[in-house]
């Protein structure tokens, strides 16, 4: 099951999606067990930003139909806040894991201009923690209002400029929100980029119940969890057949089934997001029947996953 | 004010700096439970879950649930993700929860007979502090918030007998009365009068602490109770613990989506950092993070 993936060695296909799993958080939670049984074979962060940002205000989540709208607004201490503080913890913590190969940390940065982009990278260039760095590209570009990951154009120009700050893998996780991803998945592996990954959340929007005022806080939200896998799946292999770079899929991703689905369409890697939520080892879980799936129940589904789910995973 | 004389409580995610007696850490990842019985409380439900070798939960500590049958395709094709349950009562290895039917999860889950199965991740988050010897502790309720108090009351034991610990209940009507069963002599208050104290359970806080200033309150309940639990307890100088809700997704820190904003102008993970919260934190307490009504 062992892959090999721009470079580093990881146990197997299956890691998290950023965002959707606080290591930090999770330690205070699960304590030992988290360390025991990490259901992960690399750790993506969070997206960092150069400022600290608060996050949108609540309410934050709406359940949409087979699925989670969110607008949590990314908040996150900043590139100094984290790098002084969460990055020690989190590379200390997952020293502890055991896992063998050891867990690496791909760090996901955001930034809103190519300059800014390069500052994020040149921190992570130096921090010997940091393995991979994962690009967020669905920011809005400050002068157009276009988000920088939308225009395949603007994008490979974006990657282009910021490639000579790092000498790590870069992977540029594209936004799903755009006209043609295919052609934004080619102009990142144009600019320079070591993989992509995809899909992030599709906007959308819960009703404000009677109010012309919608439900979340923040106005509008992503929406991710098995509702949006059909059109990761569309997207992924889109993106793959153009590309000769690795890709990471993700997207309502809760089975084996679902990622090998995403496997099979050419992705190297696969990520676990919104499932999380629900079984915080469902990473574990799929991981274990993806490398065993001859021995998976046939009747396995999500919320019957069979006698697999309660073993313990190494 | 500081909120109690206990150790500090410091809301950090970062681990280390949490009170260890409020906590009970849970394995990572759901096991799956049988229901040992439904039983019938009044308007409410109380789930009990056969868990012999699960941590025994801090009380204020919750579970997420999710029906291992059926749990979603139900009104609007919710639930998806777990809801989160207050743990009422730790006994004879199960785990009691009480239900109040609001919404597609809750439905599903009061649906639950003996011999069906749930998935539980738990216990989670940070619970009740217990009081100083010489505090006497006042318990308030409000309709289904009257879960954590339960556990709670199990645990003061002795410090029970010799503060006078008391509980304060309130409910929108007779029906809803019923759930005081759960805690061992409670006064009762009902919005429509049919039972106890006519009025709200806060004028019988305002009472007790009229008597005994020397108290620390708990409290869990709809968001205007905490509200005026906050603010009775904030202009008196005596120390309250508020057992917060908010809509959740995950239960351990991993969505950042259960925020309450705090006093200082940061917001608060309620699932991680609390759900019990010093009020002393809170500037006020925000209409989303309170029990339905
Ligand atoms: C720490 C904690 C402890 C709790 N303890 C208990 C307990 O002991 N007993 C108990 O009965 N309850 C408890 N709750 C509350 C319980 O979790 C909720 O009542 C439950 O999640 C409601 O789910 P539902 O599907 O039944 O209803 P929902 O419809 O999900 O919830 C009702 C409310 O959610 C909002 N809502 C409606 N539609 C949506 C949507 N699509 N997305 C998001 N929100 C929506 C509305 O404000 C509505 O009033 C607790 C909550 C927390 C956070
Ligand atoms: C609550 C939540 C927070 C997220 N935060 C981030 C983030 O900080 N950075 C990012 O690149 N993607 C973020 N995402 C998107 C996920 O990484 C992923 O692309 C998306 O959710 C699709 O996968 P899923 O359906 O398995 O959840 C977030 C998703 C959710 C649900
Ligand atoms: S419910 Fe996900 S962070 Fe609190």
């Amino acid at each position: 099951m062992s892959v090999s993936f721009c470079g580093l060695q990881l146990a197997h296909p299956v890691i998290n999606a950023s965002g959707t799993f606080d290591l930090l958080a999770a330690n205070t939670a699960f304590g030992e067990s988290l360390r025991e049984r990490f259901p992960f074979a690399a750790f993506v962060s969070k997206t960092i930003t150069l400022e600290p940002r608060k996050g949108n205000p609540p309410p934050r989540l709406w359940e949409a139909p087979a699925g989670l709208l969110n607008s949590i607004g990314l908040p996150n201490k900043g590139l100094q806040g984290y790098l002084a503080n969460d990055l020690p913890a989190i590379s200390e913590l997952l020293g502890k894991v055991r896992a063998q190969p050891p867990v690496p940390l791909i760090t996901n940065v955001m930034g809103s201009t190519a300059a800014e982009i390069a500052q994020l990278l040149n921190a992570c260039e130096q921090r010997e923690e940091i393995s991979a760095v994962e690009l967020n590209v669905s920011c809005p570009n400050v002068k157009t209002g276009l988000d920088i990951g939308a225009d395949p154009v603007q994008l490979e120009v974006v990657v282009r400029e910021v490639r000579p700050h790092l000498s790590k893998p870069l992977i540029v996780k594209l936004t799903p929100n755009t006209a043609d991803v295919a052609a934004c998945a080619l102009a990142a592996q144009e600019g320079g980029a070591d993989a992509i990954s995809l899909i992030n959340t599709l906007r959308a929007m819960a009703p404000g119940g009677g109010s012309p005022k919608p439900w979340l806080g923040g106005g509008t939200g992503g929406l991710s969890g098995p509702a949006i896998r059909p059109v990761a799946l569309a997207q992924v292999a889109a993106a793959a057949r153009r590309v000769s770079i690795p890709v990471v899929g993700m997207g309502g991703v809760q089975s084996a089934k679902h990622a090998q689905d995403l496997l099979d369409v050419g992705a190297t890697l696969v990520a676990v997001g919104t499932e999380s939520f629900r079984d915080p080892s469902a990473g574990s879980r799929i991981a274990h029947e993806l490398s065993g799936a001859a021995e998976t129940p046939a009747n396995a589904t999500p919320d019957h996953p069979g006698a697999s789910t309660l073993l313990n995973l190494k | 004010m500081s909120g109690s004389d206990r150790p500090v409580l410091d809301g950090s995610s970062d681990g280390t700096s949490q009170c260890a007696s409020a906590r009970v850490q849970a394995p990572i990842g759901r096991r799956l439970l049988t229901v040992a019985g439904m039983d019938e409380l009044g308007a409410y439900r109380v789930l009990r879950l056969s868990d012999p070798s699960g941590p025994r939960p801090q009380p204020g500590q919750f579970s997420m649930l999710t029906a291992a049958e059926r749990w979603g395709g139900g009104e609007d094709d919710r639930p998806h993700v777990p809801r989160a349950f207050s743990v009422a009562r730790w006994q004879d290895g199960e785990a009691h929860y009480l239900l109040e039917d609001v919404g597609p999860g809750t439905h599903r889950l009061c649906e639950l007979r003996g011999g069906d199965e749930v998935w539980v991740l738990g216990p989670l988050g940070r619970g009740f502090t217990a009081p100083a010897e010489d505090q006497r502790a006042i318990l308030v309720g409000g309709g289904v918030g009257i879960a954590p108090l339960a556990i709670l009351q199990d645990t003061f034991g002795d410090h029970a007998d010799t503060q006078g610990t008391v509980a304060l209940l309130g409910f929108r009507d007779g029906a809803h009365t019923r759930g005081a069963s759960l805690l061992r002599g409670a006064q009762v208050a009902t919005d429509d009068g049919s039972v106890g104290h006519h009025g709200l359970v806060t004028d019988l806080l305002v009472r007790e602490l009229d008597e005994t200033p020397r108290a620390i309150v708990y409290a869990c309940g709809p968001a205007p109770m905490l509200e005026a639990t906050r603010a009775i307890c904030g202009a008196r100088d005596v120390p309250a613990q508020l057992a917060l809700e908010s809509g959740m997704a995950c239960g351990f820190g991993a969505c950042f989506g259960c925020v309450v904003p705090l006093r200082d102008g940061s917001y608060l993970r309620v699932c991680l950092d609390g759900p019990v919260i010093d009020a002393a934190r809170l500037e006020r307490v925000d209409a989303h993070a309170g029990a339905p009504a």
